[in-house]
């Protein structure tokens, strides 16, 4: 049995006022469950980044309803807000967003810094956290000495070192070739296979499809389908990418 | 077992040392307001002791000057009479006379005039001696003509060596002892003599003075003396040391204006700093800012980030307030035979360390308001 771990319900979503007003999301409904690879695809002002701000509590939807874990968002202020995605959102974007001044053991053990856990076992969590994506070598490596995959990976790493039951991200193969591409997928998708987290992918690459277990695509603020992705024959599907 | 250490600070060092440029044009602003500071300060404090420098070095249990006696500089005569109003105090030692006046010195050889402070006092152990004689003998000051005079004047008054003869107001003076370390505030060097030489110095008329120093037996109620003696006075006021020294540092330091143009520049050295230092701190939380965008976007409380920002300028102040301090030292050492020297107590230290603090978290105001503005979904902008 799976579980929900973020639901959307009616999101409306209203950017700007006057003339530069834009209704970017319009009645969303949407649940994301434990052990599901989601992709949302659309083309660019569909409202992709929107709907992943308003379920990444950074944004706070104009009406409607968010709930992570069973917690609505509505009401909660900035700091609140902040406290949820602390306790339950992991984010991989685009451009890393790395810190170039830590190591890659650091970045990902920011996670738990700013919970404010400081035990022992954080560097160990951090290192387990890279290992699992195969980059536990490279825990003293700094940014600058990581090419863009493993940067991703430990991008990756940073989202699930604090047990996210939400993995939020956005166009994480954008920036990357096909081989780095291909390893960064299969990393998420091997993630993805936890039941206690739902990971939830916004991308333009139709390469990634074939590891989704389900596909969203979404046009002018609404998701027009719904249809279940490959991910029961991932492994195929991956070789296919990967060639 | 202990924990690990939180990475705020380790953010905080990372980011001032990752732009070195601007660190060192942080540090500089520190380090050039700091030292601005300490001089202005320390020339204050130097001053703040000098200008009573004769008031500590005399064995006074009171004062009796005349009214509205500005400082121990600056004072008209009393009559004279009031030596023996105070003698005829119960518990009353001592009244001895002081003549302070301003002359003027003739270089030997017929050189050139120079203005100088005229300290008289009679020959006795007590009441205003000079002090750290390194050569000749305080007993010498009742030979005729015999004056001391401190060796850092030598120059100044146009003396090689004890001995030597010059004029003061057209009288002769003969250097017949020499001190080291009584140096005043201004220019104007201090001279010495019997309370007689000074008074034939000084054109004084016989038995005035500018202050009787009061001396009462060690078992007697001051405060009773002292409101006995200031009931019987007219036109003269009684004052204990510590009375007189406020009187004369507010004449010096704030109806002058002195300390307060001291104190202004120390102010302006502080703004400066703050600004410098407010604006490298800005540039770099905006240099930044993705980094505090994706800390907030992973959780972080603004508070964390507060943290680093602060830590950040802590550092700065640290590393600031270490190179002032050592080049303050060196400016004190150079200073310390100089007419106003530069002094740096431990209060003067701490209280610039925590100035320096307390400059450098101001400073941080703007970047802290840069932060709190951070939207984190600038994560999403590229």
């Amino acid at each position: 049995m799976t579980t929900n771990m973020i639901a959307a319900t009616d999101i409306v979503k209203i950017l700007g006022d006057g003339a530069g007003r834009i209704e970017a999301l319009k009645g969303i409904n949407l649940s994301l469950a434990g052990g599901e690879l989601t992709l949302l695809m659309g083309p660019s002002g569909s409202g992709k980044t929107t709907l992943l701000s308003v379920l990444g509590c950074m944004l706070s939807p104009t009406s409607g309803t968010v709930q992570i874990r069973g917690r609505s968002t509505t009401g909660l202020d900035s700091e609140e807000l902040a406290g949820l995605r602390r306790d339950n959102v992991g984010f991989v974007f685009q451009s890393y967003h790395l810190f170039p001044t830590l190591t890659a053991a650091e970045n990902v053990r920011l996670v738990l810094d700013v919970r404010g856990d400081r035990s022992p076992g954080t560097r160990l969590k951090a290192v387990a956290a890279l290992a699992t994506v195969g980059l536990s070598h490279k825990a003293h490596a700094f940014p600058r000495e990581l090419s863009g995959g493993e940067q991703q990976r430990v991008a990756i790493a940073r989202a699930i070192v604090g047990d996210a039951s939400v993995i939020l991200a956005d166009e994480p193969t954008a920036a990357l070739d096909s081989e780095n591409g291909h390893a960064v997928m299969t990393v998420l998708a091997e993630i993805a296979k936890d039941p206690a987290r739902a990971l939830f992918i916004v991308t333009h690459d139709p390469r990634i499809m074939p590891f989704a277990d389900r596909i969203l695509r979404i046009e002018d603020g609404r998701i027009v389908s719904d249809q279940p992705g490959g991910g029961h024959i991932r492994a195929v599907r991956a070789l296919k990418y990967a060639s | 077992m202990y924990g690990a250490m939180t990475l705020v600070l380790t953010l905080a060092f990372r980011n001032l040392f990752h732009d070195r440029v601007r660190l060192v044009a942080t540090v500089v602003g520190i380090v050039f307001s700091i030292i601005l500071v300490t001089v202005q300060l320390g020339v204050f404090l130097s001053f703040e002791r000098m200008v009573t420098t004769m008031i500590d070095h005399a064995q006074a249990d009171f004062w009796i000057v005349p009214s509205e006696t500005k400082s121990f500089e600056e004072s008209s005569f009393l009559t004279g009479s009031e030596r023996l109003q105070a003698l005829s105090i119960s518990g009353v030692t001592a009244a001895v006379p002081v003549l302070v006046g301003y002359a003027s010195w003739r270089k030997p050889n017929g050189g050139a005039s120079t203005p100088v402070l005229v300290i008289g006092t009679p020959d006795a152990s007590i009441g205003l001696q000079p002090w750290n004689v390194v050569e000749g003998s305080l007993r010498d000051l009742s030979m005729p003509e015999g004056v001391a005079i401190d060796r850092s004047y030598f120059e100044q008054l146009g003396i090689a060596q004890i001995g030597e003869h010059a004029e003061i107001n057209n009288h002769k003076a003969r250097v017949v002892a020499v001190t080291k370390g009584i140096r005043s505030f201004t220019t104007t060097p201090h001279v010495f003599a019997s309370l007689e030489r000074a008074r034939a110095y000084l054109g004084a008329p016989p038995n005035k003075a500018n202050f009787f120093i009061v001396r009462i037996s060690p078992n007697a109620d001051a405060e009773l003396i002292r409101s006995r003696l200031a009931s019987s006075l007219s036109g003269a006021e009684v004052l204990t040391s510590e009375q007189f020294r406020h009187r004369t540092r507010q004449f010096w330091l704030y109806d002058t204006g002195a300390g307060a143009a001291l104190l202004g520049s120390a102010i302006l050295g502080i703004i400066v700093g703050t600004i410098i230092v407010a604006q490298t701190l800005y540039s770099s939380t905006k240099d930044h800012l993705k980094e505090f965008a994706t800390l907030r976007a992973i959780g972080s409380s603004y508070k964390y980030i507060l943290k680093v920002i602060l830590s950040q300028a802590l550092l700065s102040a640290v590393i600031g307030f270490s190179i002032a301090a050592a080049i303050d030292l060196v400016l004190v050492e150079m200073t310390a035979d100089a007419a106003l020297p530069i002094i740096m107590t431990p209060a003067l230290t701490l209280g610039l360390f925590m100035l320096t603090v307390t400059m450098c978290s101001i400073a941080a105001i703007s970047a802290i308001r840069v932060v709190t503005r951070i939207d984190p979904v600038l994560v999403f902008a590229q």
